[in-house]
């Protein structure tokens, strides 16, 4: 048996990241990221990666992408003012199809808001903070354990689909420690991206295959609108090149959907929550289930692309759903677009910079659910 | 290994997408000329442009290429060439990509001294966004975000850079063809961060909104401005005015970064095999 040791998220997610084979960061500091930063560039040269502080996070995530293509699997991690700055290249990882990995450690915004206290309040930055229609994945975490974890599936999709993956984590849970036992090598997998076979006639825009730079594959890489060789192109082809960009993604929305779903059978009222709410939620169904309330819980890892079926199943029976978030409501609004008008779908949202608690969660819960009993 | 400039550029691309008389092709065929010169090897060489007419170079190289995002070009080189040492990265900028929206990233990278060769493509305009003013624009000259003159003070692109850190800085213009090649060639053999500013004409919106229209009076007026260095150091100040020194005008020998990181990494991994031999 490993023995427990006390984990920082920060570090979690830095040591996930190694795990999953990173051999490069490149950042800017910025609370409540920086130990991230720290940490990798402590670590990073003993396994022969480089870790740089870059002059900004525009920076950051141009060197990442041009490691990316060097072909190291790269990483940066920024709060909500650097990650406003890397929108412009996330496009452009997206549209070149770079796999690259963004964790953004939430904080109240907007601007420098208030520094530094949780916030979920860059749900809809990640999908669509960047111009343009465009492919990415979201993923979210609520315990120490499970940053690591996510970190490394992070890679593993980027790797996979070649696509910017983004973890979304927060200020609370970037700076609590707790007691964990990580992942040895070898527990998880850990993907690489896939090479073609061979390189005569290859295409590299095409599939999920990827040359990198030095390999004799003479590629052209432009984030303008490409064909599958990466010379720019215009109109029909333009929309065809994005159309796969965004159905490589979307198309694969259910499979990439990591949940866990809890007392779901026989709910009445279902609660859809994310990231660090999820801890408060944790405590408040347990405390609505003693009271003998039909309360149902899902807990959501991956927020983009949207599970929207899944929503839909579990909350087939329910007569309310809730939808807590540390925002003034941004998933809520796919939770309801998903339900499409068969239950009361409600938001509880909190912008002072605390958690939502549990008594908060439980006190509505119980509101809603006795009302609607009498209606 | 290929010894034709033909040899280094996608002909089958051509032609390119510049107007007619622009020095942005005289850059190119320059530099296509010195990778030949130097036997570069194709597969261990690469052109990395920023967003601009001069950063569509990317495209005419048959290499590695890429084509990033406006003034970023210098960063996602940083990222590259960390990653593969071995790769030789020539940069193709705007004046405007490299110290206008880039500028913060240009001073950082010379700071830096990666071994990389960054040509600017100096038109003193913006180009392809139809000739708006450029931190490079001379005094008194019109743009089109400029039309009564320009009121602003230019950047001198080779004092900056020598003045950040660049280990490697020479001037030249695109009239000046063997000195192009020369300059480039030597940047690329230098062992760390090089910059080559290019004075060039930009006739279809520099030269038409300052009464330049002719691309080969507009290469002259360019060329008549110019004292090479040997020749700079014998005027007076009153005899420099208005002039721009052109040349070799700084070379420094310092550690190359990627070299640098590297070193690092190996008395990283030496002391942990130490330490694991010890237990
Ligand atoms: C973030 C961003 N802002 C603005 C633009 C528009 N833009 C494209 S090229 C350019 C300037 C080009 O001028 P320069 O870099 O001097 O190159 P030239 O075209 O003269 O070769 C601008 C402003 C852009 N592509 N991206
Ligand atoms: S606009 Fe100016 S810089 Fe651009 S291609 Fe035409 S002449 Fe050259």
């Amino acid at each position: 048996m490993r023995e427990q040791e006390l984990v920082q998220g920060n570090e979690a997610c830095a040591r996930g990241a190694i795990y999953a084979g990173c051999r490069f960061f490149a950042g800017y500091p910025i609370t409540p990221s920086s130990e991230i930063m720290e940490y990798l560039a402590r670590e990073l040269p003993k396994v022969g990666g480089i870790c740089l502080q870059m002059e900004d996070e525009i920076a950051s995530l141009s060197a990442v992408i041009g490691a990316s293509w060097g072909g190291a699997k790269a990483m940066t991690a920024t709060s909500g003012p650097g990650f406003s700055l890397m929108q412009e290249n996330i496009g452009y990882a997206a549209i070149t199809e770079t796999p690259c990995v963004i964790v953004d450690a939430q904080r109240a915004g907007p601007s420098t808001g208030q520094p530094t206290k949780a916030s979920q309040g860059d749900v809809m930055q990640a999908r669509w903070g960047t111009h343009g229609d465009h492919p990415i994945i979201v993923l979210t975490a609520s315990w120490v354990r499970e940053v690591f974890e996510m970190t490394v599936h992070a890679f593993n999709l980027s790797e996979r689909y070649r696509v910017p993956v983004i973890l979304l984590l927060d200020e609370v849970l970037a700076h609590l420690r707790e007691n964990v036992v990580l992942p040895e090598p070898g527990e998880l997998d850990v993907i690489s991206r896939r090479h073609p076979e061979r390189l005569e006639n290859f295409k590299p825009f095409f599939d999920e295959t990827m040359v990198t730079f030095g390999e004799g594959g003479r590629l052209m890489v432009t984030g303008m609108s490409h064909d599958e060789f990466g010379f720019p192109a215009q109109g029909k082809k333009a929309a065809e090149q994005l159309q796969r960009i965004l159905k490589k993604i979307e198309s694969r929305a259910e499979e990439l959907a990591i949940y866990r779903a809890h007392y779901l059978d026989d709910a009445d009222a279902v609660i859809v929550s994310y990231g660090i709410t999820s801890r408060a939620v944790e405590e408040s169904v347990r405390v609505l289930r003693a009271e003998g309330l039909a309360v149902g819980w899902l807990d959501l890892k991956t927020l983009w692309p949207f599970p929207e079926k899944l929503i839909r199943s579990c909350t087939e029976h329910a007569q309310y759903v809730l939808v807590p978030e540390l925002n003034a409501g941004q998933l809520v609004r796919e939770v309801e677009r998903a339900v499409g008008g068969r239950v009361l779908v409600e938001h509880l949202g909190r912008l002072d910079g605390y958690l939502i608690t549990p008594e908060e969660i439980a006190a509505r819960v119980y509101d809603r659910v006795e009302c609607l009993k009498g209606a | 290994m290929a010894s034709e400039p033909r040899e280094y550029l996608r002909i089958e691309r051509l032609p390119h997408v510049w107007c007619p008389g622009c020095g942005h092709g005289m850059i190119t065929h320059a530099l296509a000329c010195a990778m030949a010169e130097l036997e570069l090897d194709p597969k261990q060489t690469a052109v990395i442009g920023g967003i601009g007419c001069s950063g569509r170079t990317a495209f005419l190289f048959d290499m590695d290429s890429m084509h990033t995002t406006h003034g970023r070009a210098v960063v996602f080189a940083t990222g590259l060439k960390l990653v593969r040492p071995a790769l030789t990265i020539v940069l193709a900028l705007g004046d405007g990509d490299a110290i206008g929206i880039g500028g913060n990233h240009f001073i950082h990278a010379c700071r830096r001294n990666l071994d990389l060769t960054a040509i600017i493509y100096n038109n003193a305009i913006y180009g392809q966004t139809g000739g708006q003013v450029a931190p490079t624009t001379p005094p008194a000259k019109k743009s089109t975000t400029s039309p009564y003159g320009n009121l602003e003070h230019p950047f001198d692109i080779a004092r900056l850079a020598i003045a950040a850190g660049a280990t490697y800085v020479a001037r030249t213009t695109s009239f000046d063809f063997a000195d192009m090649v020369k300059f480039i060639k030597r940047g690329i053999q230098h062992k760390g961060f090089s910059v080559i500013e290019v004075l060039t004409h930009c006739p279809t919106y520099y030269g038409r909104l300052n009464d330049l229209r002719d691309p080969y009076e507009m290469l002259h007026t360019i060329k008549e401005q110019t004292v090479p260095i040997e020749e700079w150091d014998q005027l007076s100040e009153e005899e420099r005015a208005g002039k721009i020194v052109i040349g070799e005008l700084h070379r420094q020998v310092r550690p190359e970064f990627v070299e640098s990181y590297y070193r690092l990494i190996a008395q990283m991994q030496r002391l942990q095999e130490n330490s694991v031999d010890g237990h």
